[in-house]
């Protein structure tokens, strides 16, 4: 994974709550099996008509075409498990959204692919939405857990330390489990054929391809 | 001297505890996965992972892979005729069959949607961690399982290691007193839930639906209630087993058999919250004056009983929405012309769905202009709903009887609604787009979808007699 230390960009700003996954990549488009080429479906439907026409939205206005922290609403991602939004998002280049909730699936998936999903309470994201929309950039100090205004004021936040460790280090969590906890699989598995043999039974026969 | 007793504990603390596998920080822990469920939307690019790291399935009896979001409604027997959708189907037969993982094809008669089928194959078990990369997992939490939806790369982790990093939910207790009323079920009860605490207001908790209703409610209903516990924030709802629930198990074709099916099912009761353990939240919720539910906006919370007036917007979210649906505050739902009526999805596809819609159905037609589609939630419910006769009840009056898939809940297939389109659905999202770009979709339960289709209008199902 794709380590996240600090990022500086001007923020674009997006005061809107509840924004779901189908906003962040209309479900018509998940038909797509790989990850390339994500980015034009982002917001898809709030950037563009239904003749490809772009239309007025913040993310194609500059400065913001060129943000990559996004400073939205409450409750950001939710609805639908689909990591295709973000990776759409990443691919449009936006590395850190900050909000006052998320949508946990979305915010889990954040962590996944290398960008980091921040929480604030009210007043440093009122803060901030004015900084964005003053068009001035953020510093994001992921190892110092400190946003970085323009006047040089710092506001604090906290991400849990495993993920901030795994961005930090771009750690992969396949191959860190593999390395560190077989061992602790093997013996839970053992117990588990011992104590509740029913949800084994079906290990040793031929799959079934109906 | 006594062992000390250990401390009451919820249901959910009890599932979490049987399955850590090793504690990871104060707040987190990885946790086996017993089962999961893959479809072809959220997989292939798991596949992809775990092929591009050269890792096999860890363990490939644990997982079910069937094709669902994409698949046609119609001819069957023909190849998929959009190339995309034909092409990512294809690839999730193969992937399946590269790693030894049973697979479902489209001409099984098993096939569906996977929150459907998991239950009926006796695939989800009560006691189980179960998982798939669909939000919707949480349906499973009805049996008794930690269920929860997650994301592609979770996928790649749960086929790889069999194991998930995952951080301990609060819980939240959802008492539902009283009895359901005449034409109310479980669709109005979770949609006037949602309405109550906001689309976000169990977000990190796990929710435990109990009490009378809960009792008297079918494993059917039980699964819509759970199923929509993500639209209110929650990635987890339980529900602890009980006869109703080992009456559904037994006999399926994964249940557990003979010696083994006693032993499960004497685990399987020691399953429920013990007496004082505490909730770190509880909404109590008297149903029993409880009228259908419609929403009217483009979230799930969005939503007011029948009799009820539309909200003065109070958010930029409520203006938006009510712009997109093309309403007015203060409108009532009532009498709202629609265009188009789905009776579908994993929140209200099952027999009874269908039996309560058929019920307003029978002996009316489907009202002019209005396209209105049946989607049976399995190949397995819809030959059961034949053999019933309820096919002829919805063919009859002007319905689409189609085979099983997530078809119009999502739109991912060629059924897709025009901009414009008022559509009364009894599926779970009604966010802007879901059924089709500038769709409009009313949610709400299939006995009121039914009763929408045949008077051409959004109205209260208890008034048509």
């Amino acid at each position: 994974m794709e380590p996240f230390t600090t990022l500086n960009s001007v923020a674009a700003p997006l005061p809107v709550a509840d924004i779901d996954t189908d906003i962040l990549f209309p479900a018509r488009f998940l038909l797509i099996t790989g990850k390339d080429g994500l980015g034009r479906y982002a917001f898809h439907d709030w950037r563009f008509d239904a003749e490809g026409r772009e239309l007025d939205f913040v993310l194609s206005r500059a400065p913001w075409d060129r943000a990559r922290i996004l400073v939205t609403g409450a409750n950001f991602g939710c609805g639908s498990s689909r990591e295709h939004a973000p990776w759409a998002l990443h691919a449009l280049g936006i590395r850190c959204v900050i909000a006052p909730s998320f949508g946990e699936i979305f915010q889990g998936n954040c962590f996944k692919n290398g960008m980091l999903p921040i929480t604030l309470g009210s007043e440093p994201h009122k803060r901030l939405l004015a900084e964005a929309e003053a068009g001035r950039a953020l510093t994001v100090d992921l190892p110092a857990g400190a946003i970085r205004l323009a006047d040089g004021a710092a506001i604090g936040f906290d991400v849990p330390p495993r993920q901030r460790d795994s961005l930090v280090n771009g750690w992969d969590e396949i191959d860190l489990i593999r390395a560190r906890h077989a061992d602790a699989i093997r013996a839970f598995q053992l117990h588990q054929q011992a104590v509740q043999p029913w949800l084994w039974t079906a290990d040793t026969q031929e799959p079934n391809h109906g | 001297m006594d062992a000390p007793k250990p401390a009451p504990r919820t249901l959910y603390e009890k599932l979490w505890d049987a399955h850590v596998v090793a504690p990871l920080d104060a707040d987190s822990a990885l946790l086996h996965i017993d089962r999961q469920l893959l479809h072809e939307v959220s997989s292939p690019q798991a596949f992809a992972e775990i092929e591009g790291k050269g890792l096999a399935v860890a363990r490939p009896a644990a997982h079910l892979g069937l094709a669902d979001h994409a698949v046609p409604t119609r001819n069957r027997d023909r190849p998929i005729a959009d190339p995309k959708a034909r092409a990512q189907v294809a690839l999730h037969a193969e992937n399946c069959a590269r790693h030894g993982i049973d697979y479902l094809s489209l001409d099984d008669a098993r096939q569906g949607i996977v929150h459907i089928v998991g239950p009926e194959q006796g695939f989800t078990l009560p006691g189980i961690t179960l998982v798939c990369g669909d939000s919707h997992t949480a349906t499973h939490g009805a049996f008794g399982a930690l269920a929860f939806g997650i994301g592609t790369s979770e996928c790649a982790c749960v086929l790889a290691t069999g194991v998930l990093p995952q951080r301990k939910a609060r819980t939240m207790a959802v008492e539902l007193r009283g009895r359901l009323g005449d034409g109310v079920g479980a669709k109005d009860v979770i949609l006037a839930l949602i309405a109550r605490i906001g689309a976000s207001g169990a977000a990190g908790h796990a929710i435990e639906y109990r009490g009378a209703a809960v009792a008297a409610m079918s494993m059917e209903a039980r699964m819509t209630l759970c199923n929509m516990s993500i639209e209110a924030g929650s990635r987890t709802g339980l529900i602890a087993p009980d006869a109703t629930t080992l009456a559904y198990v037994e006999g399926r074709p994964r249940a557990p058999k003979g010696a083994d099916w006693t032993r499960a099912a004497a685990y399987w009761r020691t399953l429920s919250t013990d007496a004082g353990a505490a909730f770190d939240r509880v909404e109590t919720f008297d149903v029993s004056r409880l009228a259908p539910m419609v929403t009217w906006g483009t979230s799930p919370d969005q939503g007011i009983a029948i009799d009820a007036g539309i909200p003065a917007p109070a958010t930029v979210k409520d203006r938006q929405a009510l712009d997109y649906m093309g309403l007015t505050a203060g409108q009532r739902l009532a009498g709202t012309p629609i265009d188009a009526v789905f009776i579908g999805s994993c929140t209200n596809s099952r027999i009874e769905d269908l039996r309560a819609a058929a019920a307003v159905v029978r002996g009316r037609r489907v009202a002019a202009g209005v396209q209105a589609l049946v989607v049976p939630g399995s190949g397995l419910i819809k030959r059961q709903a034949e053999e019933e006769g309820l096919d002829r009840v919805f063919t009859d009056a002007g319905f689409s009887w189609r085979d099983a898939g997530c078809s119009l809940c999502v739109a991912m297939n060629d059924d897709r609604l025009a901009s414009g389109t008022r559509c009364a659905s009894t599926s779970n999202r009604n966010f802007e787009g879901r059924q089709g770009a500038g769709a409009r979709t009313h949610l709400m339960s299939p006995a009121m979808a039914a009763a929408a289709a045949v008077t051409g209008r959004i109205v209260d199902v208890r008034t048509l007699g």
